[in-house]
């Protein structure tokens, strides 16, 4: 196997018994322990107390949690004022409002003016589903990653989500915190090792590097077990934090591998792929493909025809790691 | 069309809403059943269009700023003739023109595209303004919203600029169901006194029994005689109307939601989910 076995990745992983669940009920679990730890943790939410997962938090400390109604702007901008004052703010929205519709009032307040308020944005990515384009939120990785003083979390599941939650929670700055509606594989345990701005490789090789971070994380998986059986050597390296990018892990496995390939369940300009080919472009070019959504909305359907439709599934990425293999140089 | 047909009309929107939530397997339902007797009122008499020809620049606009009850609005046209009620099976499905919220470039007569809240009076004030200037102030704009989306900010910089600018050639209907996700209005975030607030805006405010045919259709009118003010319709309307267990549920009738207490907050949340889900047989996109 190459698997890392220093992960502690859970050992259903490719079994049919692999547990799914959605990594915003992470965030729910996260955000209850940090406001038992820490008696400064506010929850602000906007008219989507259950879906956004606050309803835990929103029970066992009624006097700590703030409902705005729907002003995703208000939301935002209220929470500036709370940390300001000394409070640690969790904002939760969906994804497409929050940070989609306040993302000025996120860069002057929240950025500029040094607030450490934590945005959560759920429902992210094409795998809303039926909800349509609207719903489906493919921008906020690039809108939030511009942002100076901004750091960016993707995580790939649940355990995930909940460690990304407690250590956010614990720094100063402002950050965003990106999340999906779907149950998605539970990839990461209790044991797995987590923290802000490092990525891991969690499938040793040698062939093609994939970076990826979100629910895909899994499919990169897959893809690069199904092709080991096939002899192509892939490296999957999870990097949840997309700012400040690990600089150090994906430099390490470009210079081994020589191709590089990003997954994302997002516009892949100014998204993982992104910030990647950025890295890349400056400090070693090698051949690369963006895997994500190239340019167009998302639309109505389920999150398989769309995985299928916007070629993010593990069969869509082997069928991209075979084309950038021909295309590295021999 | 007759009072009594537009009921009819009314009553088919609603079968047609629960047919297609129940086949899509998920949507917003307590909203569209709510609104079915506005938009048999709507597109049954008071609109001035023409199902086949949805690009007729005479045509009054309709723009939906509430964008999640769009089956009510997808229903309503193709009761009256925009597509065949065979595609209505469709909302919500892989490549169908009936997204899960509206998108105006996949279906003629949409007029906008919406779901995130809070941003068509907007631009049903732009389109007032332009037919103002254009000398085509014949071509009415309506725009219905919900009431919670009126906690919206850019709602009130939409009124703002429409009651300055004395858009009297559009009218807007606020679906006054006293309901949002995480509650009652009053208790999430009070709007009352709506009326006054709106009247302080420079609007003239008509309040209407939503499910009155006749009501609504009498205040329609009535806006358009009226010409130095835009006009605001509160219509009163019950979430999920015309559903039986709903409606002789006394959590639903004639519920009034202020000064809640918690346990009252509980049922009314309940109510509402299970209606939201029709006994279960519709995921609700919140879940
Ligand atoms: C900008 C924005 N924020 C949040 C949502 C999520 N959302 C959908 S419906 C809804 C409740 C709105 O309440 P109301 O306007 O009263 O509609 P009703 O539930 O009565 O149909 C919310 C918060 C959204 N669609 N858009
Ligand atoms: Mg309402």
């Amino acid at each position: 196997m190459m698997i890392n076995k220093l992960l502690h990745l859970n050992p259903k992983l490719f079994k049919p018994t692999l547990e799914h669940v959605p990594n915003r009920k992470g965030f729910g679990d996260g955000l209850y322990n940090v406001g038992t730890a820490n008696k400064q943790v506010v929850a602000v939410c906007a008219d989507l107390e259950e879906s956004t997962q606050m309803n835990t938090f929103a029970k066992a400390f009624p006097e700590r949690f703030i409902e705005v109604g729907v002003a995703e702007q208000n939301l935002v901008t209220v929470a500036s004022g709370l940390a300001a004052a000394g409070k640690v703010p969790f904002v939760t929205s969906y994804a497409a409002f929050s940070p989609g519709r306040n993302w000025e009032q996120i860069r002057t307040t929240i950025c500029l003016n040094d607030q450490p308020v934590k945005i959560v944005g759920s429902h992210a990515g094409v795998s809303v589903g039926p909800d349509g384009a609207t719903h489906q939120m493919l921008e906020d990785i690039a809108l939030m990653r511009t942002l100076p003083n901004m750091i960016v979390v993707v995580p790939c599941d649940y355990h995930e989500a909940r460690r990304a939650t407690e250590a956010l929670a614990k720094i100063k700055q402002p950050a965003y915190l990106r999340l999906a509606r779907e149950k998605t594989a539970a990839i990461t345990t209790e044991r797995t090792p987590f923290a802000i701005g490092k990525a891991q490789v969690l499938w040793e090789g040698s062939d093609i590097t994939v970076v990826a971070c979100g629910p895909l994380v899994y499919e990169a998986l897959v893809a690069a077990k199904q092709l080991a059986a096939h002899g192509v050597s892939v490296e999957v390296i999870n990097s949840p934090t997309v700012k400040p990018l690990d600089h150090v892990t994906i430099l390490r496995s470009a210079k081994k591998t020589k191709a590089v390939i990003t997954v994302e369940e997002a516009q892949v300009n100014g998204g993982l792929g992104g910030a990647v080919a950025e890295l890349l472009g400056e400090q070693y070019p090698v051949p690369m493909y963006r895997i994500g959504v190239r340019d167009r909305f998302g639309q109505s359907g389920t999150l398989a025809e769309l995985w299928d439709e916007y070629e993010l599934n593990a069969q869509h990425i082997e069928k991209h790691i075979y084309s950038l293999l021909a295309r590295k140089p021999q | 069309m007759t009072t009594e047909k537009l009921e009819l009309l009314a009553n088919s929107i609603r079968q047609d809403i629960i047919e297609m939530l129940i086949e899509a397997g998920s949507g917003h339902t307590a909203g569209p059943l709510g609104l079915a007797d506005i938009f048999a009122a709507l597109y049954g008499k008071v609109l001035i269009h023409d199902p086949k020809k949805p690009d007729w620049p005479d045509r009054d606009r309709l723009i939906l700023s509430n964008g999640h009850v769009v089956p009510v609005r997808y229903a309503a046209m193709a009761e009256v003739g925009y597509f065949p009620k065979a595609e209505l099976k469709s909302l919500r499905r892989f490549g169908s023109r009936l997204q899960g919220h509206p998108e105006r470039l996949r279906l003629p007569g949409l007029e906008s595209t919406s779901g995130p809240l809070g941003s068509g009076l907007s631009q049903a004030g732009g389109m007032a303004y332009a037919f103002r200037m254009d000398g085509r102030k014949h071509v009415r704009v309506y725009c219905v919203t919900g009431d919670g989306e009126l906690q919206e900010g850019n709602v009130w910089e939409a009124a703002m600029f429409i009651g300055k600018n004395r858009l009297s050639n559009l009218t807007m209907i606020i679906d006054r169901n006293n309901i949002q996700i995480d509650g009652p209005t009053e208790s999430v975030m009070p709007l009352e006194p709506l009326g006054m607030k709106f009247q302080a805006f420079g609007w003239h405010v008509i309040e209407v029994d939503g499910h009155n045919i006749e009501q609504i259709e009498a205040a329609c009118e009535q806006a358009k005689a009226i010409f130095e003010k835009p006009t605001c319709i509160i219509a009163h309307t019950i979430a999920g109307k015309g559903v039986d267990f709903i409606e002789y549920d006394f959590r639903w009738h004639g519920y009034d939601p202020t000064g809640d207490t918690s346990d009252k907050l509980r049922d009314y949340r309940h109510a509402l989910s299970e209606l939201r889900t029709l006994h279960g047989k519709i995921k609700s996109e919140h879940e």
